[in-house]
């Protein structure tokens, strides 16, 4: 897809800039700005995209179509609502204390509020530029078996008197979420398109130039022996180190895609982004006022279970895929 | 008029106070702007994303941040 902008940027380093390809800094210019370019570009168009989709799927609309779902059916169809349905962190408390309200099961709240943020437009985006539609498409399917599978332990578990009491005690009335026309459409995914990558250009540029040291300066291979696919700790401790970066969760993708080219699991790779979007430490703060530590360790467990389970699943099969 | 902004008072819920200031000053309007922050309140508004821009208890904006020249054509 980007062949083009490959001989570009080729050409740009060897001729322009007169570095080869082969030297440390002229393979490093190239994978800043080859990157630079293809990931700005995909992202407009995928959040975009993905934007204009999200604007027929209000929370309010996902509440009142989940509240009608039980058992497992209900928890893929939370998982898959999850994946369109707009919100930023700041709204995880409203969502869930709408959703219990209105009477949708805590299993597929959970569902919903694990997949949520695993599958992002933006870390779609960078998948697919970093890694191809293959792998992009099974991030997606994997969130949504992770979201599926915790949301179904959470029921099993019985957690519900570790909701706050008071969530249950709100009434809350049917307010129609807003009116859009396809002009509004247009521009609520202009503005979505613009706030996100406004929040995001500077983490995502510091990612990409030390993806492109590590690129032109780190032997190949030379980290496979230590974080290879073979490696069972590499994955758990890049689900650890995942936690604590949240707003610079997209900064961590070039990162990763330059670590892969040195020989670290892609499994490893994928499973430290979820756990960056997934288990996010500020989300976990503010769901404190709804749901008692108990359950917040419960979720933090059986995500991070998931997540490094996908890790292994990956670094085992991912040869076969890329 | 009946204003409120419904928000836990992040940045763009701020924005979106400022603008609709902004839009009722142009408009020469002397209504009141309630803002309402509790995540308990907000919800039994009916409304689970913020910010949101309520006039006369219906969401005229919702999850994103309005500029000032598209609040004023909303309030007129």
């Amino acid at each position: 897809m980007f062949n083009w902008l490959d001989k570009l940027i080729t050409l740009l380093v060897e001729n322009v800039f007169g570095f080869s390809l082969e030297t440390h800094l002229g393979g490093s210019l190239h994978f800043f700005f080859f990157d630079t370019i293809k990931i700005i570009m995909l992202l407009v168009v995928m959040i975009f995209t993905i934007s204009f989709i999200r604007s027929f799927f209000p929370p309010e609309k996902t509440k009142k179509t989940l509240s009608r779902f039980k058992g497992i059916k209900g928890n893929f169809m939370a998982s898959l609502l999850g994946i369109v349905t707009p919100f930023c962190s700041c709204s995880s408390v409203p969502i869930f204390i709408g959703f219990v309200e209105g009477g949708v099961p805590l299993g597929l709240t959970f569902s919903f509020l694990i997949t949520s943020p695993i599958v992002n437009e933006a870390a779609f985006a960078i998948l697919l530029a970093a890694f191809g539609w293959k792998i992009a498409l099974i991030y997606v399917v994997t969130g949504v078996i992770v979201g599926v599978t915790g949301g179904l332990i959470i029921d099993k578990l019985k957690m519900k008197k570790y909701v706050e009491e008071y969530v249950y005690e709100i009434q809350g009335v049917d307010t129609e979420p807003e009116k859009m026309d396809f002009k509004g459409r247009l521009r609520f995914s202009w503005q979505n398109t613009s706030s996100i990558i406004k929040k995001i250009w500077i983490f995502l540029l510091i990612g990409i130039a030390i993806g492109a040291a590590i690129h032109g300066w780190v032997p190949t291979d030379f980290l496979a022996k230590y974080a290879g696919p073979e490696n069972p700790f590499a994955v758990i401790v890049g689900v650890i180190a995942g936690i604590p970066l949240y707003s610079n969760a997209l900064g961590t993708i070039p990162i990763a895609e330059a670590l892969i080219g040195k020989g670290v699991g892609i499994g490893t790779a994928l499973s430290f982004m979820m756990a960056v979007t997934a288990l996010s430490l500020p989300e976990m703060i503010l769901l404190r006022k709804v749901i008692k530590p108990k359950l917040i360790a419960a979720f933090v467990i059986i995500t991070g279970i998931g997540i490094i389970l996908t890790g292994y699943l990956f670094n085992l099969i991912g040869h076969l895929i890329i | 008029m009946d204003i409120k902004i419904l928000g836990s008072g992040c940045k763009n819920c701020n924005t979106l106070e400022k603008n609709t200031k902004e839009a009722l000053e142009k408009l020469g309007l002397k209504d009141q702007i309630e803002k309402v922050t509790e995540f308990a309140q907000i919800t039994a508004l009916g409304v689970m994303r913020t910010p949101t821009l309520m006039i006369d208890g219906k969401a005229i904006v919702t999850g994103r941040v309005a500029k000032t020249k598209e609040i004023i054509k909303l309030l007129g």
